[in-house]
């Protein structure tokens, strides 16, 4: 089978049938595997236990910017190609990406109050995070109290390439501003800043969840494939009536 | 049994917080699917059928799309 010909909706489905249960168990093996060493890294000699939020925290981050990625790639398809399946994959990836990057801000704010002394402060890295989750909000709120598919994809698209420019400022804000959240650790020019005891179980963690956000995204499509069947077959009911 | 030291709350909050959002998600996304494969069996059960399914169909009695 042709790359291109899972472009079409019902091999999309037949494809997705089929791969979902196996994504879905190495899903919960990595996540299980991840866990247990997440159980036996050592505590970080300033942060402490404390460290045992980043294994949430960071992925979390890391999700929540790539399932932007994931919906800007889309709007080009929707606006270059206007294919439908790439309005299903943006419009599924919203609330998944919304989720994540919910996670990473309050497990951020519940490590940042006994380590800063405070839930919240307004600096760079915070403040375009906080950016981002509001601006899944918007985009959540354009693709359900949009009664017509078509109408809306073209908005969410110019949406998710306007909110694009942010996700390149969430990854330098910590080096452009001066701010209260931590440089780069994991990906930064000199190579990691972390020791391997505690960076193999993050990136085991981020593996977990960059699994689960791929589920939980073909589950999704799926849905909305089968979401908009429903509405074609109700609209040829009306016409019939 | 692992110590998570003076700020555990903090920590365990953490990974619950987080279990009850995935959870959240999982379940929202199966409920979803249970409900359109059941409206899509009913409007099948029905007879409607989507305009390419139709021509599908024409085309499986010989006649021309």
């Amino acid at each position: 089978m042709a790359v291109i010909d899972l472009a079409n909706p019902t091999r999309f489905l037949t494809l997705v049938d089929r791969v979902l249960p196996w994504l879905a168990g190495a899903t919960a093996l990595v996540f299980a595997y991840g866990l247990y060493r997440v159980a036996g890294a050592p505590d970080d000699y300033q942060q402490g236990a404390t460290v045992k939020i980043m294994f949430l925290h960071v992925p979390g981050a890391w999700l929540g910017m790539m399932g932007w990625g994931v919906m800007t790639v889309a709007a080009l398809g929707t606006l270059v190609w206007r294919h439908p399946l790439a309005d299903v994959a943006g419009k599924a990836a919203a609330p998944i990406g919304a989720a994540f990057t919910f996670i990473c801000l309050v497990t951020g704010s519940l490590w940042g109050r006994p380590m800063w002394g405070t839930y919240w402060v307004w600096d760079a890295r915070l403040t375009s995070v906080l950016v981002l989750f509001l601006l899944y909000l918007g985009m959540l709120a354009l693709y359900w109290t949009a009664e017509d598919p078509n109408r809306s994809s073209r908005a969410a698209a110019i949406l998710a390439l306007v909110g694009a420019v942010n996700i390149p400022i969430i990854k330098f804000s910590v080096d452009w501003w001066n701010t209260l959240h931590q440089p780069a650790s994991v990906v930064r020019m000199g190579g990691t800043a972390i020791d391997t005891s505690i960076l193999v179980p993050l990136l085991i963690m981020a593996l977990a969840f960059t699994l689960l956000f791929f589920t939980l995204h073909f589950a999704a499509m799926r849905n909305e494939i089968l979401r908009r069947r429903v509405r074609s077959m109700r609209m040829m009911q009306a016409q019939h009536a | 049994m692992m110590s998570l030291g003076p700020h555990a709350n903090f920590i365990i909050a953490s990974y619950a917080l987080t279990a009850l959002v995935v959870i959240a998600l999982i379940g929202w996304i199966v409920a979803d699917y249970a409900a359109q494969r059941r409206v899509l069996g009913d409007l099948e059960r029905r007879g409607v059928t989507r305009r390419s399914q139709r021509g599908k169909d024409n085309r499986a009695l010989g006649d021309t799309p």
